[in-house]
Parts: C-alpha cells; structure tokens; sequence
C-alpha cells in the first residue's frame, strides 16, 4: 500500500485518499482561453513514464488537495506538499 | 507452415514428439520493412497476420521488446464479449466476436474459444432497466443478448447468492450466449505463426527506443538491435501507447494505470459461465485449470508498473466473495498486473495520424483481449489503405476535439472512470 505524506495530516494509509489526476493539466483563463487550450486542457496528457505530480484528495482525513510526485514506474513517492508548491525532484 | 492436424499428431506421435519444428522463425532484422509493427501482443500480431493475408503485405516486421504475447496478452482475464451499447462499439466488437468463432480453424491452432456465456448482474432497478436497454441495443445491432431473472441466473450459475440478504442483492442478469473466454496465449501463438508462416518477421527483444521523421512523414525507428526503416509505421503497444507517442513528440488522450488479476487454487468444476457485477465491477470466471479468475478496477492511479496494490485485491476478493460465499474457503493463489491505456472516452483509438505514415492503435482501456481479431483486421486495412475500415471511422484520433467521444459509461474525461 502507498504511503502518502499529506501536508496537513502527516503520514497516511493510501485507504484514506482519492486520486484526483495530473497535477500539470492547467485550465486556460477564462478569458482569453482558446478552444485549442481548453482541449488541451481537458484531453490531452503528458503521461509520462517516470516522475509524475498529481493531486490526491484526502477524502477520508482532512478532505484537502494535495500534490504529490510520484515515479510511476517504481510507485516511489519523491515528495509531497499543498497544490501550489514546487515539489523537489527528489536528486540529493 | 506445417499443418496441425490428427495425422501429425499421429505422425509425431510415433517419435515421441521429439521432431515437432518451431511454430515461428527467430529472424534477424532487414535493414527495410515496408511496414513496421511496434508490439507483438495479440494485436500487433493480428495485424500482422492479416496485412499478409487479406492485403498481400509481407515485408513487415513485429517488433517487441520482450517476448511475444507476454504483455496484457498474456496478463488478462480472456474475457471475449460483444454487449455494448452504443453503435460504433457494438459493431466493432460483434464484428471481432464473428472472427473469433472462426479463428482456430482459420489459424489451425486451437485457442480454446468457449462461448460459456457471459452474464452481467444487474442489483437495482435502475440496473435493470439499463442492462435491458443495453440488450435490445445489442439485438438491434445484430448480436445477441437475453434478459434473464434472477432464477435463471442461479440456474446457470448455482453458487451464486440471490437471496434479499446478499450485500448487492441480484435482481436479474444481461446474458450473451455467445460470449465466452478463450486461452489467451493461444491467441499470440497461433496469429504468430500464421503471420511468420506468411513471411512476416517477428523480432523478439527489440525494444523501440525512436521514432525517425523526415519532412512530417515517419521513414524509421531507432531500437535496442539499431535503425531499422520503413515508410510506415503501426504502434500496437497496449499501456505504452503515450510513451511510444512521446517519440513522435505527440500528447494523447490517454493516462497509463495498472490492473490486477488474481486466481484462487484450482478446485474441480463449479462455474461453467462468466459473471461480472454492474454494481461492484468485478468479473470472474473458472480456467481450464480449474483456479477461479479474478479481476475488478484499476488500483486508479496513473502507472507504468506491472504490479499493484493491495487495497484492490481486497476489494476485489470481498466482492467476489459477496457474490459467491462460498468461495470464501479458497486461498489466494497468484495476482499479477498489466499496464493499460485508459483513453478519454473509454473507447479505444485506431487511427492514421497527421504524420504520414504512422498509425495509432491503443486506448484500449479495460477491454483488448476480446478485440484482438478485430482490431487487427481494421487496422491493418487501415494501414494497408491509409484510410480507416468502414468499423474504425469512429474510433480517430480527432474525435476528441470534435466532440464526437464514445463514452460507453456517461463517465466524461476521467479515464480511471471508465
Ligand atoms: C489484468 C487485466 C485483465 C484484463 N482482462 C481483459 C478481459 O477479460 N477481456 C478483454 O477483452 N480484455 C482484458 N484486458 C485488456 C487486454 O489484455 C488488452 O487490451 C489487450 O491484451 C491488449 O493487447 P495488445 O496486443 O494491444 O497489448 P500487449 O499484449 O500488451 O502487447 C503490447 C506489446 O508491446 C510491447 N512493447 C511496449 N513498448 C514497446 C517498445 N518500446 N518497443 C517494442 N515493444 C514494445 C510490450 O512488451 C507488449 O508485448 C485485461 C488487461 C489486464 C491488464
Ligand atoms: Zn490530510
């Protein structure tokens, strides 16, 4: 089972979480947003093979997003924090 | 090719089986292939086999970077079926579901296809009334399907538990008669030697690490055995399809998740159909073997592991067991995982791309096995062609900026939901 560090809560079952996707799908302005952009946004993934940031939600703890950068090939978690930080690539 | 049969089994008999020659070559690569497949799973070998046989283009290569059949081919459930609801997803796989009926004959190799059935549970009225439309969808389309009630479904299937006390009581079952389950290997063996027997060469541990474009158009790969060129190029990658992608710098409507499958230790006979729940997405059937086959959801997040979780064997094993109590007495024997492309929509994609030359067959979420013959009878005339079979039209590429998805399940742009 994975164990994520959520922020708020500290260390936590993965039980506790739901995931909620890629963390870098970043939705266009309102404003000025093309239609390119906003399919982009909504369709298209990087997905890579190897470091990913995704948002996991604490539904079952204190019910806050959270990124997390995961290896998605080992399942290793690098680093977690609020949805606005900048995560740390893990290199030591 | 030599020809399977009662007198080379006799034949061969009479020297204890020891002068059976290879089903397949294992051939250097060609400097030029008129066609490259990336993947030899079912449907990169599919493909293969019937560039050769309906379109006469044998100059191709399968390239794989491990052993043929030993991604989700040899790692899935073997679930064959054809009940959907929309049309462009009932035809196609009707379509595949006819192929299968005559695809040991039409390979000479046996692959075990047993329409046993496959009945979908249905545990609310709601349920009811969505599986019964899905069926007269299905009738309407040309397939089969029959709406059984709930003692029916413990007819054909006696462990069950109709009772009101079950946690997801059974209130009837969606049955296709003709679907069933067939020997997964069997199927990448018997495509792959009818492809080499054509000319085909399959060219195992050869991992595609490139893709060359030249003026928009593809002219090669780049692989672990070094260049290999050819004008066109066909990925069929299973949960690596956006990896391959990455290559030819192109972002897919695709997330890549694992799913598990589990099988108990073998017992005598006991389930002789396959059931699958619409409340708690599980399925499971009974091998040849005699283990009880297993699956359920995705661990739901995005991987490129062969391996999962614990939390969804758990889950899946108490659904099954809230089903089958009886079950509860078997141990846990093996569980295993593959990596799947879970597209947008949940349907798959098998296009031609805006690079000339380089086609795309992947998405196939939770549900490739049963397509495999008619996945690669599409693609292959649409690579043949560079334009898609009359049954693929739907499933482009661009249908995602159109607006145009097939969305089976109403579940939108999450693929984990699908
Ligand atoms: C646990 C599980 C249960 C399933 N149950 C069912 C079911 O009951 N019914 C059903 O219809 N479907 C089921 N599926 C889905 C089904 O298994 C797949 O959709 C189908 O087998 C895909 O076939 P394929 O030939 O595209 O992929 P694969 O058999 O995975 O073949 C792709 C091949 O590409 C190779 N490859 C990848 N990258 C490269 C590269 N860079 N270079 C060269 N080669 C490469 C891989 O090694 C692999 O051999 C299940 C899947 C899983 C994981
Ligand atoms: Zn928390």
């Amino acid at each position: 089972m994975l164990e994520i560090n959520c922020p708020y809560c500290g260390k936590r079952a993965q039980k506790e979480f739901t995931y909620a996707g890629d963390a870098g799908a970043e939705r266009p302005n309102l404003e000025t947003g093309t239609n390119q952009d906003w399919f982009e946004f909504v369709y298209l993934r990087n997905n890579p093979r190897g470091l990913h940031d995704e948002l996991w939600h604490h539904s079952a703890g204190c019910r806050r997003l959270i990124k997390v950068r995961r290896d998605v090939v080992t399942h290793e978690i690098i680093d977690t924090g609020a949805p606005s930080d900048s995560l740390s690539t893990g290199a030591s | 090719m030599q020809k399977y049969s009662i007198f080379s089994l006799a034949r061969n008999a009479l020297t204890s089986h020891k002068n059976w020659g290879e089903a397949w070559r294992n051939p250097d690569p060609k400097q030029e292939y008129d066609v490259i497949i990336i993947g030899a799973g079912g449907h990169g070998l599919a493909t293969a086999y019937y560039l050769a046989k309906n379109h006469g283009i044998t100059n191709v290569a399968v390239l794989e970077k491990g052993y043929l059949g030993g991604g989700n081919t040899g790692r899935n459930t073997t679930i064959v079926r054809a009940n959907y609801l929309l049309p462009e997803n009932e035809l196609f796989y009707e379509h595949s579901l006819k192929l299968w009926e005559g695809l040991s004959q039409d390979l000479n190799f046996n692959v075990m296809f047993s329409q046993r059935g496959v009945i979908n549970l249905a545990h609310t009225d709601a349920q009811v009334d969505a599986h019964q439309r899905r069926g007269n969808a299905m009738i309407l389309n040309g397939a089969d399907g029959v709406w059984l009630n709930k003692h029916e479904v413990k007819a054909r299937a006696p462990l069950l538990d109709i009772s009101d006390r079950a946690r997801f009581p059974i209130k009837g079952g969606l049955l296709q008669p003709r679907a069933g389950t067939a020997r997964h290997d069997a199927v990448a063996w018997g495509f792959a030697r009818g492809a080499d027997a054509r000319g085909v060469d399959i060219i195992q541990n050869c991992e595609v690490t490139g893709i060359d474009i030249e003026n928009g158009g593809v002219v090669g790969v780049q692989t672990s055995r070094g260049a290999i060129k050819a004008k066109k190029i066909g990925t069929a990658v299973a949960g690596h399809t956006g990896h391959i992608a990455a290559m030819a710098e192109m972002r897919l409507p695709i997330e890549s998740h694992v799913l598990q499958a589990m099988v108990s230790e073998p017992v005598k006979p006991c389930l002789d159909t396959v059931v699958t729940s619409g409340a708690t997405h599980t399925y499971i059937s009974q091998s040849d073997k005699g283990e009880l086959v297993m699956g359920g959801d995705l661990d739901l997040y995005n991987s490129y592991a062969q391996r999962g979780n614990f939390p969804r064997i758990e889950e899946v094993v108490a659904s099954v067991i809230s089903m089958f109590p009886a079950f509860s007495r078997l141990r846990l024997m093996r569980t295993w995982g593959g990596v799947m492309d879970m597209s947008m929509d949940g349907s798959p994609i098998i296009t031609k791309t805006d690079i000339n030359g380089f086609y795309i067959n992947g998405g196939w979420c939770y549900g490739g096995f049963k397509a495999t013959p008619g996945s690669g009878w599409v693609y292959a005339h649409t690579i043949a062609n560079d334009t898609p079979h009359k049954l693929n039209e739907g499933f482009a590429l661009n249908r995602f900026e159109h607006g145009y998805m097939i969305d089976e399940e109403g579940s939108g742009a999450t693929p984990n939901a699908h």
